[in-house]
C-alpha cells in the first residue's frame, strides 16, 4: 500500500506578535512548525502502515527550508519526503495550490500506484479547509474530509469505510480508493521519535523538485498568476466607536467594581436581568 | 470594521485582474440552503440577511438553493427561504440527494452555477459547507474565500469585498475575487446576525434535475449516528457566556469561571491557548478556530482579545472584561472594563452576582 501525506511548515501562530504601532506582523524569530493539523493524517497513516505494510511518502509545497518540517516526518516513521520547491510558486491561493499538489501526487504515483491520500483538516495559517477537496477534485479522488475514524480498510476489494464528522452527528461512509481523506483533529496521538530515527531524518536526502520535475503542465495555474483570489488590503482591527466604560481596582475596592458594573448592566438591558433571574429560578 | 478602500489592487505578476467579457453575463447573489433530516441549519437564514443587502447593493436578486431526496420537506424549506429574504429557489430533487455525499452536491451545485450564472455563491463554513464550497470552487476554477466575518460589494469594481482573519488570527484581510466567476465564499455559523422573518414574503421554486443515479456514485452513506443531546455544549446558543483566558495561570483558578457560571446560568468559554492547554475541552474554545458565539452577556476574565478571539464573540450584546492590562485590545471593543486581576475580581464579583439575584428573587417572590 502507498500513501501519500500532504503536510504544510507553518508559522507557530500561538508565537506571532503583531507590533503594536505599525500593525504588521513581526515575524522574526517565530519558529516554523509542521502544521499540528498535518500529524494527526501522518500519524493515521503510520497505523495504517503499521496493520498493512507498505509505504508513506510526504508531500510538501514551500521554501527550501520546509525540508526541515519534511525530516520531521520523516523521524516519526515516514518513509520518503518530496518538497516542490520553485519560486513560480510563490503567491499561491488555495485553488493554485491544490493545482500544484495533485500534479506532484501524479508524477509520485508513477513511481508507485498512491493508494490514499492524507491531508489535515485546515492548515493554522490559513485555515481555509480547501486544499484537501481541491487535490481530490484534480485528481478525481473519492473525498473524505473531518474523518474521525478508519473503522475499516480492505486493500483486496480496495474498499475503505470511515466515520465522518458531520453537523450534528457522524457519517458512516463506504468509499473506493484511491480515496483522498482530511483527518479530523484530537483522533490519535502523535507517537515518539526514535533517536535511531531522528539521527536518519536528520541525514534523509528529501527529494526537491522544481515546477518541471513535479509534472506541472500548465504554468499560468501556479503561483500568484493561478490565482483567482487577490489580497487587497492586511490591516488591523478598529477600536469600537464609544469607549468601554473602564473601572479599576486600584481606585475602588473590588466589591464597589462588582456593584458598579451589575448595576450599569442590568439598567441598561432590563431583560438580561429578567433572563437570569428566570434561570435561577428554575 | 473599516471601509473597503475604494481603489482597484494593481495588477501584479502579469496576472488578469479585469472581469473577461464572458463572465459579465454571471448576475444574481446565491446562498447554499443547507439541511439536515427536514430542518434547515440557521447558517443559511443568516447568510440570506447579508445575501439580502448584498444583492441589494448590486440591484440584482437573492436566490437559495436546496438539494435533496423527494420525501425530504424541501418546498417547506424554500418557503421559509422566502421569509428570510430569498426571491426565488433552486431545487434539486433525487434519491441520491439524501443525506450530504460530495459527489452529487457537487455535480448539482456546479451545474446549476454553470446554468444559472450567479455572481456570488454563499455557503456555511460548516463540515458540509466547506467540504462542498472546496470541490465547487476548484471544478469551476474560481475564488473562495474561507471563514469571511464581513462580506461587502466594493464600489469600484462592484466585486464581493470579503473580510476574514489572517495569520493565525492576528490580523484581519481583505480579500476579492475580479477575473473569475461566480465570487465565491464560506461563513461561520452565527457570524452574522439571524435576520427577522416576514412570513408574508414568496417567492418563485425553478426546479432542475441531477442527471445521476446511485450506480454513478461511488461513495455510499452507510449510516448517520446522531450526537447526543446530553453531552454536547451549546456554546453557540448560549445567551450568557463566562470566559477564561491565560491570564487565569493555571487550571485551578479556572475554576472561579466556572463558579460564576453557575450562579449566572451561564456557559463556560475559553480562549485557544487555554483549550491547547488542556484545561477544558476544545468545544468550549471561542473564536476563529473555535466557536463563534452571540450571547446576551459575555465576560472576559483574563483574555487580552487578539483577533481570533474577538471575531468569536464581538457580536455579544453585552460584553464585560477583567484584565489587569489597561492597554489590552480586549478593552478596545469591551462594553464594560474592570483594571484588575482576575483571580482577585472574579470571587467578589461572583458573590455580588449571587447576592443580587437572591435579592431580587425574594422581592419577585
Amino acid at each position: 500500500m502507498h500513501i501519500v501525506v500532504c503536510i504544510k511548515q507553518v508559522p507557530d501562530s500561538a508565537q506571532i506578535r503583531v507590533h503594536p504601532v505599525t500593525n504588521t506582523i513581526m515575524r522574526q524569530g517565530v519558529p516554523a512548525i509542521v502544521n499540528p493539523y498535518d500529524l494527526f493524517a501522518l500519524e493515521e497513516a503510520l497505523r495504517l502502515k503499521d496493520k498493512f505494510g507498505g509505504k508513506v511518502t510526504m508531500l510538501c509545497m514551500g521554501p527550501p527550508q520546509a525540508e526541515d518540517a519534511l525530516k520531521k516526518c520523516i523521524s516519526f516513521g515516514a518513509d520518503d519526503a518530496v518538497l516542490v520547491t520553485d519560486r513560480s510558486f510563490a503567491g499561491a491561493d488555495t485553488l493554485a495550490t491544490s493545482y500544484a499538489l495533485a500534479a506532484a501526487v501524479r508524477q509520485i504515483g508513477k513511481e508507485q500506484k498512491v493508494d490514499i491520500v492524507f491531508t489535515g483538516k485546515q492548515t493554522i495559517d490559513g485555515d481555509t479547509a480547501q486544499v484537501g477537496p481541491g487535490i481530490a477534485k484534480r485528481l478525481g479522488l473519492q473525498l473524505l474530509t473531518y474523518v474521525s475514524r478508519i473503522a475499516d480498510l480492505d486493500l483486496e476489494n480496495e474498499t475503505i469505510t470511515v466515520e465522518r464528522r458531520a453537523e450534528g452527528g457522524v457519517q458512516v461512509l463506504k468509499t473506493a480508493v484511491p480515496c483522498l481523506i482530511t483527518m479530523l483533529e484530537g483522533t490519535n496521538e502523535m507517537r515518539f521519535a526514535p533517536l535511531e530515527n531522528m539521527i536518519h531524518a536528520a541525514r534523509y536526502p528529501v527529494r526537491k523538485w522544481n515546477k518541471e520535475a513535479a509534472g506541472i503542465e500548465d504554468v499560468t495555474k501556479i503561483g500568484l498568476k493561478g490565482s483567482p483570489t487577490v489580497v487587497s488590503k492586511v490591516f488591523g482591527p478598529t477600536p469600537r466607536a464609544e469607549k468601554a466604560l473602564m473601572q479599576s481596582v486600584e481606585d475602588a475596592s473590588p466589591r464597589d467594581v462588582s456593584l458598579n458594573v451589575i448595576q450599569k448592566i442590568f439598567t441598561q438591558h432590563p431583560t438580561l436581568e429578567r433572563d437570569i433571574l428566570a434561570k435561577a429560578a428554575v | 470594521m473599516s471601509e473597503a478602500e475604494p481603489k482597484k489592487p494593481a495588477a501584479r505578476g502579469g496576472r488578469n485582474l479585469e472581469l473577461p467579457e464572458h463572465l459579465k453575463a454571471y448576475k444574481g447573489v446565491w446562498v447554499f440552503i443547507e439541511h439536515d433530516r427536514g430542518e434547515a441549519h440557521s447558517v443559511s437564514w443568516e447568510l440570506l440577511g447579508e445575501g439580502r443587502k448584498l444583492a441589494d447593493t448590486l440591484g440584482v436578486s437573492l436566490s437559495g438553493v436546496i438539494m435533496g431526496g423527494p420525501d425530504e420537506p424541501l418546498d417547506a424549506i424554500a418557503k421559509e427561504a422566502y421569509s428570510f429574504g430569498a426571491e426565488a429557489c433552486y431545487i434539486i430533487r433525487d434519491p441520491v440527494l439524501k443525506g450530504y455525499r460530495n459527489e452529487p452536491f457537487t455535480k448539482g451545485m456546479t451545474d446549476l452555477v454553470n446554468k444559472y450564472q450567479p455572481e456570488i455563491v454563499l455557503l456555511g463554513a460548516t463540515t458540509m459547507g466547506r467540504d462542498l464550497a472546496g470541490s465547487v470552487a476548484t471544478t469551476l476554477a474560481t475564488g473562495l474565500t474561507a471563514d469571511c466575518t464581513e462580506l461587502r460589494i466594493d464600489p469600484a469594481t462592484r466585486a464581493l469585498a470579503a473580510t476574514r482573519p489572517t495569520f493565525g488570527g492576528s490580523l484581519l484581510c481583505t480579500i476579492m475575487t475580479l477575473a473569475y466567476r461566480p465570487q465565491m465564499a464560506t461563513v461561520r455559523p452565527r457570524v452574522m446576525r439571524m435576520p427577522d422573518a416576514d412570513t408574508t414574503r414568496t417567492g418563485t421554486i425553478i426546479e432542475d434535475s441531477l442527471g445521476m443515479i446511485e450506480t454513478d456514485i461511488v461513495t455510499k452513506l452507510l449510516d448517520f449516528i446522531a450526537d447526543e443531546n446530553s453531552n454536547k455544549v451549546n456554546l453557540a446558543y448560549a445567551d450568557i457566556i463566562v470566559s477564561g483566558g491565560k491570564g487565569l495561570k493555571n487550571p485551578d483558578n479556572f475554576k472561579l469561571i466556572w463558579d460564576l457560571a453557575k450562579v449566572l446560568g451561564a456557559e463556560v468559554g475559553a480562549t485557544r491557548p487555554v483549550v491547547q492547554s488542556g484545561w477544558v475541552d476544545a468545544e468550549r474554545q471561542v473564536g476563529q478556530t473555535g466557536k463563534t458565539v452571540r450571547p446576551k452577556l459575555y465576560i472576559a476574565a483574563g483574555i487580552s482579545g487578539a483577533i481570533q478571539h474577538r471575531v468569536g464573540m464581538e457580536g455579544a450584546d453585552v460584553i464585560i472584561a477583567i484584565n489587569t492590562d489597561p492597554n489590552a485590545p480586549i478593552f478596545d471593543f469591551a462594553h464594560h472594563g474592570i483594571v484588575g486581576n482576575a483571580m482577585q475580581v472574579l470571587p467578589v464579583l461572583t458573590d455580588t452576582f449571587r447576592e443580587h439575584i437572591a435579592m431580587r428573587s425574594r422581592k419577585a417572590a
